[in-house]
């Protein structure tokens, strides 16, 4: 049994030869970008530098987009759907282009078999880069359709028009289905650069709210996510690991394992070891079992103390982000300040899963990975086979915000059905073993010194942030879990940091101001405390919460008001209108103070200063007695370009922002010498409903025409922000580290 | 040991040691995927279907102590082809992003409106918390709550005015 | 097992001995309105005293009966069920019309200390005056100096529903004439200061005796059962001396964990009322948390018992848990819940369970299941435990997932299992008592 998108789409699976075509149309290609680089901007490397960069590797137009004799288009992407509602738009953005309406229109996602490898779904790169080749490709299969029915209608190109039902219209009133042009009609050619894209004022279905596809079969119970997925004969597996990622848990004989009641096969190789059965609760019960065995730290203690303490002692590698020197007055005002967050977990609601088979010497893998080219190199790498020998198809799983256990799930699962060919073996992460071993959100630390001039102007601003990696992705068997406890072990490759302008640690931290003098600096720690990789927006959450905190510090000595010293600090139109937008729609310059522990803040960033702007303007109380926030009103705006789907931003904003309160407020993994202790949802507690705030409005600013903008991880680093500039403004009293907790607040606040 | 209990109105009879959580007999042996394994600890409500009418967390309910008894999951609720009333309420607001927790929240917002249709936000905040929701679409869901309770009233009020 | 109040022989015994109480008590029935006074100014207080007085007011506790659900801190109007019925707490915020905005410091005293309000009224125990007036004037004084600058919330308390009869309010003169002792807790010189500081607290504004010590038939603690162990809210606060079943395993580190974090590492997690308690006292500055848990450790063993405490705690051979489940008297005699026990518990409690690897307590090492009385740890199962700001033992409840036999037989079984104590009686009926009194 398969998931409901990919049943839609095995249904409407109408040319026998498909697979076959579209092979075809991806073989011979150098392979795309490889995850090392998914979170950063992508460079072009393939044929015309003109194209799009996701089409350059892949410019035949069948490899995205085919057209059945019926008249419905099945489009290809290498994007997958996260719950950002990406499947949706980029249906949308297709639909569009090609000017059909969107129940026509059915897509298949990364699938190493059928879709271009367009890297990762990652870094609110979709939109941009997906959605921008997907469109222009689109746009050529119009072309073409409609310079195919020129002659079948026996008239002029120039004459004829696209209907938006799937029709190609002649001027006297005849009209032809795009089946019957494309029955006739090759996609096997190349994407020309110039074909003339739709124009916004005859938009039939980008711009709209087209809603999801994926929701009606998860409010109703439908195969959704690759924890429902059923194959004939599957077996359950769950892998057997120490508590917490540093540690070894010594285990019983493999004779008195095997002799475990329900044990289906117990698979071990190296420090890898994992139990079947073929009931879940079986394995389960046993790994259970062979938890209750001693378990003891590796090697080195965790460092403790603040999170200061801990990263500055490491080594680290410096690298100059930002220097600009120009002169000015001299400085009358001088602000110094430490900013810092501790390290996150991505905390999906479902645990990491995966399904392998191994089947005729060839691997098939299910998996909810963001870089589903990724999970195949991995396999490949890690059982020695060759890449044409591992299938990898993705599945949706709970939402992920980052490199979560999907990738080592998905090696863990491939290295047991390679063991056990013949049946596939569905495997799940429990909710421990994933706040134990996967890769973290990064613990950062910044520290600001800034200086103004007796006309308020900024004339300083120096700027350190130290860091772990913020991006592990792995690419080949040296990246996973697995791949360091087989006996032939790969051993972990070095950590590097990803260059500016996306940076990692070093995401945002360049302001996008206008300052005269700047001296940033990141500090790269190669090697944290604990594994860390990508989580939703990365560095910049700290980067965006140090500088927007610092401003409003400077605003607050100055006594001006935080809008205004940023206004007059940017000079980029489209920032200084999402400020504006945002301030308008929220009543900034009307608010009122409402008296003692009530407040207001903003925050302000491009993201990656290449992304979406969005500014996040807050209305908090605090109460003192217990440290708790309330939000009253939450109010952002944000401009991601041109708008494929209204309500689908509106819904990634309100996410991102209630996730980054989440973050900024209550959420810390706790550890101590020898390991996390964050375990589970009373050791690690998230935002739940009674603290979410009051109301929650997102303004998107029409931005018809622009390129599309990412917009998933724009307001985590200002919503934070926001936060601490109003706690500042209820309270008098600044938060410099997150979490921002009740603990944290009451005791700083309960006797003023 | 073979357990009969009646699950969505019918009577199903399933075997499996009587340990085994009820989410698992629903998942594997009756292939109903609703119910999701969230944490198996009672604390993210992502599991949670109707025990004799009150939300329970089914990770944490042995099939060995439902001899006899009703369970209700979300697909009791309604199809696709015919949602029920909340569920149609989500799709509506677009009450989703990844939507791992969605029939969770589902089943317990279901067992507030069916003891109290018309909650207050306040209500509807405190029953709602023994669930979690990682992607933030608290404010969705609240919204969905409370239109499928607008729906709901004005069925009543039809209902009292014939 | 537990005695129950019965509030018909209790109303009608309170109204005799408060009757005859009353002849005698006639000269202090009356007590004068303290004239209002313009509520002072904020800024008048010193900020010193005002975090002093915070401090205080934390080991106090006033905010947890002064704050409704979901309410505004200090407003009042939570409801407090007690024997004679409900009432409702006070508006301690500083709004003039509706809190104590214009109380003098004499007045507030006299509140503290002799449990009589502004207006002369007498006020009802629920206020733990019987503790409260052992507290000294300086601390009063920083106290009254935290509530006068909290925000003033006006909110008016509902009405107390109360027993018939009770409601006058006379009546209460007499009840304090039997069991108000007012005057400073007495010192023992023998004993070091941070000893004779933590008896202060405990007596005085931590009213631990509130809910750790026996009430008698009128609602009046028992004084010479002091700290035996009481009953609040539905839950057994466990007796704080020798008699507590699991004396031996708490010493005055473990106390201070406990009374700070709500968690002693190896023994106990605060449910209940007690959760309230230790949030309150996590923001208390480390010293007054050590006198406490100095004075409570004594109280628990003799002095010379306390050195070798601390060394022995974590090899008390209590940890019956490993033993080979299938030969174990539990299984024996509950052949057919140890499945139960594995799939609704044994997530956390089973050995190789996520919190038993990160080393929360086993439930070998639980006090409630050690109780001569099992209310508690029925009333965990029912209700669960949550920490009251999110981070801390978590427990869900299975009120709605278990009957009530299949409650009775996974206690006995977890006290069969984990524990040497023998089985507790009338189980099943124990259990739909309780069900019973939480559904109120
Ligand atoms: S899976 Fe049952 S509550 Fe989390
Ligand atoms: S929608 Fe993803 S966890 Fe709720």
């Amino acid at each position: 049994m398969m998931p409901s998108n990919a049943l839609t789409t095995t249904r409407r699976n109408f040319l026998g030869g498909a697979g076959l075509l579209v092979a075809f149309s991806l073989a011979g290609l150098s392979s795309a970008r490889a995850a090392a680089t998914g979170e950063a901007e992508p460079e072009g490397v393939g044929a015309s530098s003109a194209l799009p960069d996701d089409l350059q590797p892949f410019p035949y137009l069948d490899a995205w987009i085919r057209i059945d004799p019926a008249g419905r288009a099945q489009v290809f992407t290498g994007k997958v759907e996260l719950g950002q509602g990406i499947m949706t738009a980029l249906l949308q953005v297709a639909a569009e282009e090609l000017d059909m309406p969107p129940h026509l229109v059915s897509i298949v996602t990364g699938d190493t078999a059928r879709t271009p490898d367009e890297g990762l779904t990652a870094a609110s790169h979709s939109m941009q880069y997906g959605g921008t080749a997907l469109r222009l490709a689109a746009a050529n299969v119009r072309m073409l359709l409609q310079r195919a029915a020129a002659p079948m209608l026996d008239t002029d190109e120039a004459g004829l028009e696209t209907t938006g039902e799937g029709t190609i219209r002649a001027p006297d009133g005849r009209s032809i289905g795009y089946g019957a042009v494309a029955a006739t009609l090759s996609l096997h050619v190349q994407a020309q650069a110039d074909v003339p894209l739709r124009q916004p004022a005859t938009f039939r279905t980008m711009g709209k709210s087209l809603p999801r596809l994926d929701i009606p079969g998860k409010v109703t119970g439908a195969v959704s996510f690759i924890q429902d997925m059923r194959l004939p004969g599957m077996l359950h597996a769950r892998v057997i690991r120490a508590p917490a990622e540093g540690m070894t848990l010594t285990l019983p004989s493999r004779t008195e394992i095997e002799a475990m009641p329900g044990l289906y096969a117990f698979v071990q190789d190296g420090d890898f070891a994992a139990v079947v059965c073929e009931r879940e609760w079986d394995a389960v019960r046993i790994m259970r079992q062979l938890l209750a065995g001693q378990s003891k730290r590796k090697n080195g203690a965790i460092p403790t103390g603040t999170i200061a303490d801990i990263l500055k002692a490491l080594p680290a590698q410096d690298y100059p982000i930002e220097k600009v020197a120009h002169p000015t007055a001299a400085a009358t005002t001088r602000l110094s300040a430490r900013y810092a967050r501790p390290w996150y977990s991505h905390g999906s609601i479902g645990p990491s899963c995966a399904i392998a088979e191994m089947k005729g010497g060839e691997l098939t893998i299910w998996s909810h990975s963001q870089g589903i080219f990724d999970v195949r190199r991995v396999a490949a790498n890690l059982l020695d086979l060759s890449e044409d020998k591992v299938h990898a198809i993705h599945v949706q799983g709970a939402g992920c915000y980052g490199q979560n256990g999907a990738d080592d799930v998905a090696a863990d699962a491939a290295l047991i059905a390679h063991a056990l060919p013949g049946r596939p073996v569905r495997l799940q992460w429990m909710r421990e073993q994933e706040f134990g071993w996967e890769p973290l959100g990064a613990g950062m630390v910044t520290e600001v010194v800034a200086e103004l001039d007796a006309d308020n102007r900024i004339v300083t601003w120096n700027y350190d942030v130290w860091s772990p990696p913020h991006n592990t992705r792995p690419t080949s068997a040296n990246g996973v879990l697995a791949g360091w406890e087989v006996t032939h072990a790969f051993p972990p490759p070095e950590n590097v940091p990803i260059p500016m302008p996306a940076g990692d640690g070093s995401r945002n931290s360049n302001p996008l101001y206008a300052l005269p003098n700047m001296d940033v600096n990141f500090h790269f720690i190669p090697k944290g405390p604990f594994r860390s990789s990508a989580m939703r927006s990365l560095g910049a959450h700290l980067n965006v919460f140090s500088i927007e905190s610092m401003f409003d510090e400077l605003a607050n000595a100055a006594g001006i008001d935080p809008l205004t010293l940023r206004l007059d600090h940017m000079s980029e139109p489209r920032a200084r209108a999402v400020m504006m937008a945002g301030a308008e729609a929220f009543g900034w310059q009307t608010r009122r103070p409402k008296g003692k522990f009530h407040g207001y803040g903003m925050g302000f960033a491009r993201y990656k200063n290449l992304g979406a702007y969005c500014c996040v303007f807050l209305e908090i109380s605090v109460e003192p007695n217990t440290g708790f926030i309330t939000v009253q009103r939450a109010r952002a705006a944000v401009d991601c370009g041109e708008v494929v789907n209204p309500d689908g931003v509106r819904n990634q904003v309100e996410g991102g922002l209630i996730q980054s309160l989440s973050w900024c407020t209550r959420e810390a993994i706790t550890h101590d010498a020898e390991r996390r202790t964050s375990f589970d949802w009373s050791s690690y507690p998230i935002l739940r409903f009674a603290d979410v705030p009051v109301e929650i409005d997102v303004d998107v600013l029409p931005r018809l025409g622009e390129p599309f903008l990412g917009v998933a991880e724009a307001s985590q680093g200002p919503t934070s922000a926001a936060l601490a500039n109003a706690l500042a403004d209820a309270t008098g009293v600044r938060f410099r580290e997150m979490p921002l907790s009740p603990e944290k607040l009451r005791r700083a606040l309960i006797a003023l | 040991m073979t357990v009969s209990l009646i699950v969505n109105g019918q009577r199903r009879t399933v075997s499996a040691t009587p340990d085994t959580p009820l989410l698992y007999v629903l998942r594997d042996d009756l292939e109903l995927n609703a119910a999701k394994y969230g944490c198996g600890l009672g604390q993210c409500g992502a599991c949670t279907v109707h025990l004799d009418g009150k939300a329970v967390f089914s990770c944490l309910t042995p099939i060995g102590a439902t001899q006899e008894r009703q369970v209700t999951t979300l697909e009791g609720l309604g199809t696709q082809a015919q949602p029920g009333i909340l569920q149609q309420a989500f799709i509506d607001e677009q009450a989703a992003q990844c939507g791992y927790c969605i029939a969770g929240m589902i089943m317990r917002a279901q067992s507030l409106l069916d003891r109290n249709p018309a909650p207050s936000d306040a209500e509807i905040r405190r029953h709602m918390q023994p669930n979690l929701c990682r992607c933030g679409t608290h404010h969705r869901i609240i919204r969905a709550i409370k239109r499928a309770s607008a729906v709901l009233g004005s069925q009543n009020g039809k209902g009292d005015a014939s | 097992m537990m005695r129950r109040i019965q509030s018909k022989a209790l109303l009608a015994s309170f109204s005799l001995a408060a009757v005859a109480g009353s002849v005698i008590a006639a000269a202090i029935i009356y007590a004068p309105e303290i004239k209002p006074v313009e509520r002072p100014l904020p800024t008048s207080f010193d900020p010193g005293e005002v975090a002093k007085g915070a401090q205080l007011a934390s080991i106090g506790d006033c905010i947890v009966c002064h704050t409704a659900d979901g309410g505004r801190p200090f407003a009042g109007a939570r409801a407090l069920p007690t024997p004679f019925g409900t009432l409702y707490s006070d508006n301690i915020t500083p709004d003039e019309k509706t809190g104590i905005g214009n109380w003098s410091f004499a007045a507030f005293r006299r509140a503290m200390v002799n449990g009589v309000a502004r207006d002369g009224s007498h006020l009802y125990p629920a206020l733990p005056y019987e503790h409260f007036t052992h507290v000294d004037d300086a601390d009063l004084r920083a106290i009254y100096a935290f509530l006068m600058t909290r925000q003033p919330v006006e909110q008016v308390q509902p009405k107390n529903d109360l027993l018939p009869g009770l409601g006058f309010r006379p009546l209460l003169a007499g009840w304090k004439l039997l069991f108000l002792h007012e005057g400073p807790s007495t010192r023992d010189p023998a004993r070091s200061a941070e000893w004779n500081r933590g008896k202060y607290l405990v007596e005085g504004l931590g009213h631990c005796g509130g809910c750790h010590t026996p009430r008698n038939i009128l609602g009046g603690e028992e004084r010479s059962s002091d700290l035996s162990g009481g009953i609040a809210e539905g839950w057994i606060a466990p007796a704080l001396d020798k008699s507590n079943p699991s004396a031996d395993r708490w010493d005055e580190a473990s106390l201070f964990d406990y009374l700070t974090t709500g968690i002693a590492g190896g023994h106990s997690a605060a449910g209940g009322p007690m959760g309230p308690v230790a949030e309150g006292l996590s923001t208390v500055n480390d010293a007054d948390v050590q006198a406490i848990a100095v004075y409570i450790a004594s109280r628990m063993k003799p002095e010379s018992a306390l050195q070798k405490a601390a060394s022995t705690v974590a090899t008390l051979p209590r940890d019956v848990a490993s033993q080979d489940p299938a030969s174990s008297k539990s299984t024996i005699a509950h052949p057919a819940t140890d499945t139960l026990f594995a799939g609704a518990c044994g997530g956390c409690h089973m050995p190789g369970a996520p919190m038993q690897v990160t080393g929360r307590p086993p439930l070998s090492a639980v006090s409630d299941l050690r109780m001569t009385n099992p209310r508690n740890a029925i009333q965990a199962v029912l209700q669960g435990v949550a920490p009251p700001s999110g981070r801390g033992p978590a427990m869900p409840g299975f009120a709605d997932i278990l009957t009530d036999q299949q409650i009775a037989d996974l206690l006995g079984y977890a006290r069969a299992h984990f524990t040497d104590a023998s089985p507790w009686p009338d189980l099943t009926a124990e259990v739909s008592a309780i069900r019973k009194e939480d559904a109120r």
